[in-house]
């Protein structure tokens, strides 16, 4: 079973995963390069799938690239570009060279990348795609069709908890975790009231006993990228005193990152939440500061831990 | 198109701008037709919504779920279990029904065939299991 199945199936232990950087060309040591400082902190990082709708190696190839690589690759898989029978040849494809995580999404619109002009597919929804791996984790294709050896599966999905219809958000977040989700890497949020209405819903209703939740939270080095992001990505809105904040600051670059290390310590703060999902758009660095200032080991530490504690029980 | 569907179609493209997707779910999506979403969502709103509730991909468009939501709380006259169905996983579309009548398709119980591999919910050994 991959790490973080067996993460999950713990029940109690942090659980970090990471946005691994999308691959334009160049070779697996190239890629080694631009791993090396977010995968160490990582539990498993995600092989996206064309983020925000840009063409980028695929998110097979990068998950098996990051399997040999040493880093254990969560296959996210979008709504957007392939039918049903694609995605599930994507599946199966990927758990042949032994990728187990998937991560279900619906997907940014064609309309939020470079090549607006392209079809759009969206045979299924985010919570369909949920219910699909599912199937295939059961043994059988949705035709029915058996499928042989079942794939051991960890599937989970994404919801974003500061998008409207706010009050519906946690609904709908249960939904997938009734479809099969195991674990939620939830979208950035710059409104931390409506992370904890988010989180506090959902811990309520009993779900985040069945489900990890991973707040996502993304570095970055100044007011810009947070005004890019409030602007141009779908379903984020960033405050204009959080974006002053960082603009105004004497040092951009150390407030935006005290911002970050304070959402971290809010969102690991919330009883629900299992771990967080890393995003880093510094690349300065900043990753080791920031686990190392939250007190989270590196992966390896605590691989060895959670080993001598299995032994002394 | 046969004169069923072409009667459902000049009743319903006015009032919901019917896509004659052939497998109705208004009743359950509080009298908003999903497939007016431009991702064709059946289960609910995108990620993408933005900050005034409109949609990612239309901007000038009130976001599909976000309407079908608040109405499906506030609409009057409905019957309460079409509220409760509101949050229920919808299975995939099928594509062979595109054009048909789901008036017909409601009769014959066409529109409630699903792949022989999907089942509303993980299996009860998966349940137990995880």
């Amino acid at each position: 079973m991959s790490r973080l199945g067996e993460l999950l199936e713990r029940g109690d232990e942090l659980i970090i995963t990471g946005e691994a950087p999308v691959i334009d060309g160049g070779t697996l040591a190239d890629y080694e390069t631009k791993l090396a400082e977010l995968a160490p902190w990582c539990d498993a990082m995600n092989a996206t799938d064309n983020t925000a709708a840009h063409a980028h190696a695929s998110n097979v190839a990068m998950a098996i690239a990051m399997q040999r690589l040493g880093v254990e690759p969560i296959l996210q898989v979008v709504c957007r570009d392939k039918n049903r029978i694609a995605q599930q040849a994507d599946i199966m494809g990927a758990a042949l060279h032994g990728v187990e995580n998937i991560c279900c999404l619906t997907g940014d619109d064609v309309t939020a990348g470079d090549e607006s002009e392209a079809r759009r597919v969206f045979d299924l929804d985010g919570p369909q795609l949920i219910r699909l791996a599912s199937s295939l984790r059961e043994g059988r294709y949705l035709s029915g069709r058996s499928v042989g050896t079942p794939p051991a599966l960890v599937i989970g999905a994404v919801e974003n908890p500061g998008a409207p219809p706010l009050d519906y958000r946690a609904q709908r977040a249960a939904k997938k975790i009734m479809a099969g989700a195991r674990y939620l890497q939830l979208q950035i949020c710059y409104h931390p009231d409506r992370l904890e209405a988010f989180v506090a819903a959902l811990h309520q209703g009993g779900w985040t006993e069945r489900c990890a939740i991973l707040p996502s939270v993304v570095a970055v080095k100044g007011a810009g990228p947070l005004r890019f992001m409030d602007a141009s990505v779908p379903g984020i809105s960033v405050p204009a005193e959080v974006i002053g904040r960082v603009a105004d600051a004497a040092e951009p670059a150390e407030e935006a990152y005290r911002l970050v290390r304070e959402q971290c310590e809010h969102a690991l703060s919330l009883p629900g939440v299992r771990g967080l999902h890393l995003t880093d758009f510094r690349k300065d660095g900043s990753m080791a500061r920031l686990c190392t200032d939250l007190g989270i080991k590196p992966r390896s530490e605590r691989e060895q831990h959670a080993h001598h504690r299995v032994v002394a029980v | 198109m046969g004169l069923v569907s072409a009667l459902e179609h000049v009743v319903k493209k006015p009032i919901w701008d019917c896509r004659m997707c052939g497998q109705c779910v208004l009743h359950d999506t509080g009298m908003t037709c999903p497939m007016t979403c431009p991702k064709t969502l059946r289960n609910g709103p995108c990620g993408g919504v933005r900050e005034d509730g409109h949609c990612e991909v239309k901007p000038e468009m009130r976001c599909v779920w976000v309407k079908a939501e608040e109405r499906s709380r506030t609409l009057p006259l409905m019957p309460q279990d079409w509220r409760d169905h509101f949050n229920n996983l919808r299975p995939p579309v099928d594509n062979r029904l595109q054009g048909t009548s789901s008036w017909q398709n409601l009769l014959s119980g066409r529109d409630r065939e699903t792949p022989p591999g999907w089942t509303p919910e993980p299996a009860e050994a998966e349940q137990a299991e995880a």
